[in-house]
């Protein structure tokens, strides 16, 4: 039969009374009165050191401090829980980044809910839980402990147990066979029921919560999905930028130099308008490219397949592409796609020694997926050096809920794979 | 300033002042008339409804959208006043832009880059080639659509001077161009020309052989 794994399953298993669980209750039950002492202690401790202090503010700033007492509390708890929950709570706070420094650690921790209901839980521990378990637990534990030493003080003394008076050993002894094994069995019950009860509570009070949870990732989600659109944006605006700057402006210079050129006579200083105009021209050609690493227009008009094939038109090594997409997708998703296409056929041109390229995509249920495959070398990783453009669009992609894989054994072939779902409303 | 073959109207689209100036008076010392430059789209269709140029020269990007409005605007022309040249000016050119430009049409019609215009000589002699209902096609776009097709079979039949002639070819350019650009006479232009088309298995109907090699590249 398996182990139960809560008090509510032990309750009900016909095992009980001969498990560990009625003495894991009395553990959990009688353990929770230091704790809960010391726990109301500290509270009224560090209350009164606030009030005492107020006057000179800082008492008042100090109050601040007293979800941490909470967290404080609940780590405690938690490890104490594990009598009643084998299984053990999950802690409901944060994983905090290495790079935070002391202070900036104990101010997240601070403003936690999760250290704020840790809080709560303790009041409720330093004022009903410990007293309410006292009561029971020590009732039932004494008058159990009186019960089995009643044949002993019999012999010696009258002992009166409730409406019955013992005055001989054999009085003692019937009254420990009649009385301790019910009261045992009833009292085991409750305790088990009530440390049930209190192991409950401190799960819901000190444990993750679900809905908490599900909002937590839903809004991260979010915001990275904020980040990426608002990168978009940046982007769009810096090639707008560009374009409608230093881009005219240059243009409009390769114009007067070629009027100038036609007007000037035949000689050095033509010569050096002629030259002038071809380093502005080369300039205008930078700046293309730039720009197509920033914010591909042919993508933004005409979509993925188009900004694809002309990224594949402009490697030095034959790339056919082959795509079957039936729409557009949105920005952020066109553009991971682009540039993982564009950064991989950056790589395969120059370490792969490949002779061709296949970039495939189409689109497998609600997922956009495209392929890059080279008949190169092999022994393509996405960390190190070869692909740091790409460790980024793992990144990028992550955010957009997709994925990028490579296969490379050594001798190859290559083939990249990129997935990420068509939509990216929940 | 070279003289132009004939004196065309043409109506100005472009919305950056600074590049509507320079082109204007490129255009005008050239002894064309620039009837009308306007900044955006829907003002060019007006211009151009009320009394129709001889060519229409027009930016792709503008207000308000700054996407695509030029070339939409372009092929609104075309539908509605056929004999108008169109010259699209781009401050970037890719093959995906051409099919919107030649879906509708086989001549009068050219796409270039606007780093084009500096040359003066070879600007002007594009614009009058789209004023005859030529077609002129950016070099860099040409140069795209031979780079997908490098790996194909009849491409790979031509020699290397075969291609050249036939981006040229591709740009639009009429024999007595490629002959000058390649320094050969016209007869060995011809020649190239005929090899090309048979390799290819082109008809060379000699008004439409621009689309042709254009339509092949782009299959």
């Amino acid at each position: 039969m398996e182990r139960p794994n809560t008090a509510w399953t032990a309750l009900s298993s016909k095992r009980f009374l001969i498990s560990s669980w009625p003495w894991r209750s009395y553990a959990y039950l009688l353990s929770s009165v230091p704790v809960g002492l010391l726990t109301i202690t500290l509270l009224i401790g560090a209350a009164a050191l606030c009030a005492l202090l107020s006057p000179i503010l800082i008492g008042i700033l100090m109050m601040s401090a007293f979800p941490l007492i909470g967290a404080a509390i609940g780590v405690l708890e938690r490890w104490r829980v594990r009598l009643m929950i084998p299984a053990g709570v999950p802690s409901p706070h944060a994983a905090i980044t290495s790079g935070f420094s002391r202070r900036a650690r104990l101010t997240f921790r601070r403003r936690e809910r999760a250290s704020i209901r840790a809080l709560g839980y303790g009041l409720l521990l330093g004022v009903f839980i410990w007293p309410l378990s006292t009561v029971f637990a020590g009732l039932s534990a004494t008058v159990l402990g009186v019960t089995l030493v009643t044949p002993f003080i019999a012999s010696v003394d009258e002992v009166g147990m409730g409406p019955w008076t013992l005055n001989t050993t054999v009085e003692g002894l019937i009254f420990l066979v009649a009385f301790a094994p019910p009261w045992y069995i009833v009292t085991s019950y409750i305790l088990g029921a009530l440390a049930g009860a209190e192991a409950e509570l401190a799960k819901a009070l000190l444990g993750p919560r679900e809905e908490e949870l599900r909002r937590n990732v839903a809004e991260l989600r979010r915001s990275r999905l904020d980040l990426v659109d608002a990168f978009e944006t940046e982007r769009a605006r810096i090639e707008r930028h560009l374009h409608d700057g230093v881009q005219q402006r240059l243009v409009g210079l390769t114009m007067t130099l070629g009027l100038a050129e036609l007007d000037l006579p035949e000689g050095e200083g033509r010569r050096l308008v002629v030259k002038a105009h071809g380093e502005a021209e080369a300039a205008l050609a930078d700046l293309r490219e730039a720009v197509r690493g920033i914010h591909p227009r042919v993508l933004v008009d005409h979509g993925l397949e188009a900004a694809v094939r002309e990224v594949a038109d402009r490697s030095p090594m034959p790339v056919s592409v082959r795509m079957s997409l039936p729409h557009r997708f949105s920005t952020p998703i066109e553009a991971a796609a682009y540039f993982v296409v564009s950064e991989a056929l950056g790589n395969v041109a120059k370490h792969a020694q490949a002779s061709r390229c296949e970039v495939e995509g189409w689109v497998s249920g609600d997922r956009l997926v495209v392929t890059i495959t080279d008949d190169g070398i092999g022994g393509a990783t996405l960390d190190g050096t070869s692909g740091t453009g790409l460790t980024g669009l793992v990144t990028r992609l992550d955010a957009l809920g997709g994925t990028l894989d490579v296969s490379s054994p050594p001798g190859g072939p290559t083939r990249l794979r990129m997935e990420c779902p068509c939509r990216l409303d929940d | 300033m070279p003289v132009p073959a004939r004196r065309l109207s043409i109506v100005l689209a472009e919305d950056s002042l600074l590049l509507r100036e320079g082109l204007a008076s490129i255009l005008d010392r050239a002894g064309h008339e620039v009837r009308d430059s306007v900044g955006d789209a829907d003002t060019l269709l007006a211009v151009v409804r009320k009394e129709p140029p001889d060519v229409v020269i027009t930016d792709v990007r503008m207000p308000p959208g700054h996407s695509d409005e030029g070339l939409r605007a372009a092929a609104a022309i075309r539908a509605e006043l056929p004999e108008i040249g169109i010259l699209v000016l781009s401050q970037y050119v890719a093959d995906a832009y051409l099919s919107s430009l030649l879906e509708t049409t086989t001549g009068g019609i050219g796409y270039l880059l606007k780093d084009r215009v500096g040359h003066v000589t070879e600007f002007l002699a594009s614009l009058d080639r789209v004023a005859e209902g030529g077609t002129v096609v950016d070099p860099e776009v040409v140069r795209q659509l031979l780079a997908r097709r490098r790996d194909d079979g009849p491409l790979a039949a031509l020699t290397p001077r075969e291609l050249e002639v036939l981006a040229l070819m591709a740009e639009g350019r009429v024999n007595s161009s490629i002959a000058e650009q390649l320094v050969v006479s016209e007869a060995a232009v011809r020649k190239h020309v005929g090899n090309i088309f048979a390799k290819l298995q082109l008809d060379d109907g000699r008004d439409r052989r621009v689309s042709a090699v254009l339509t092949y590249l782009r299959s």
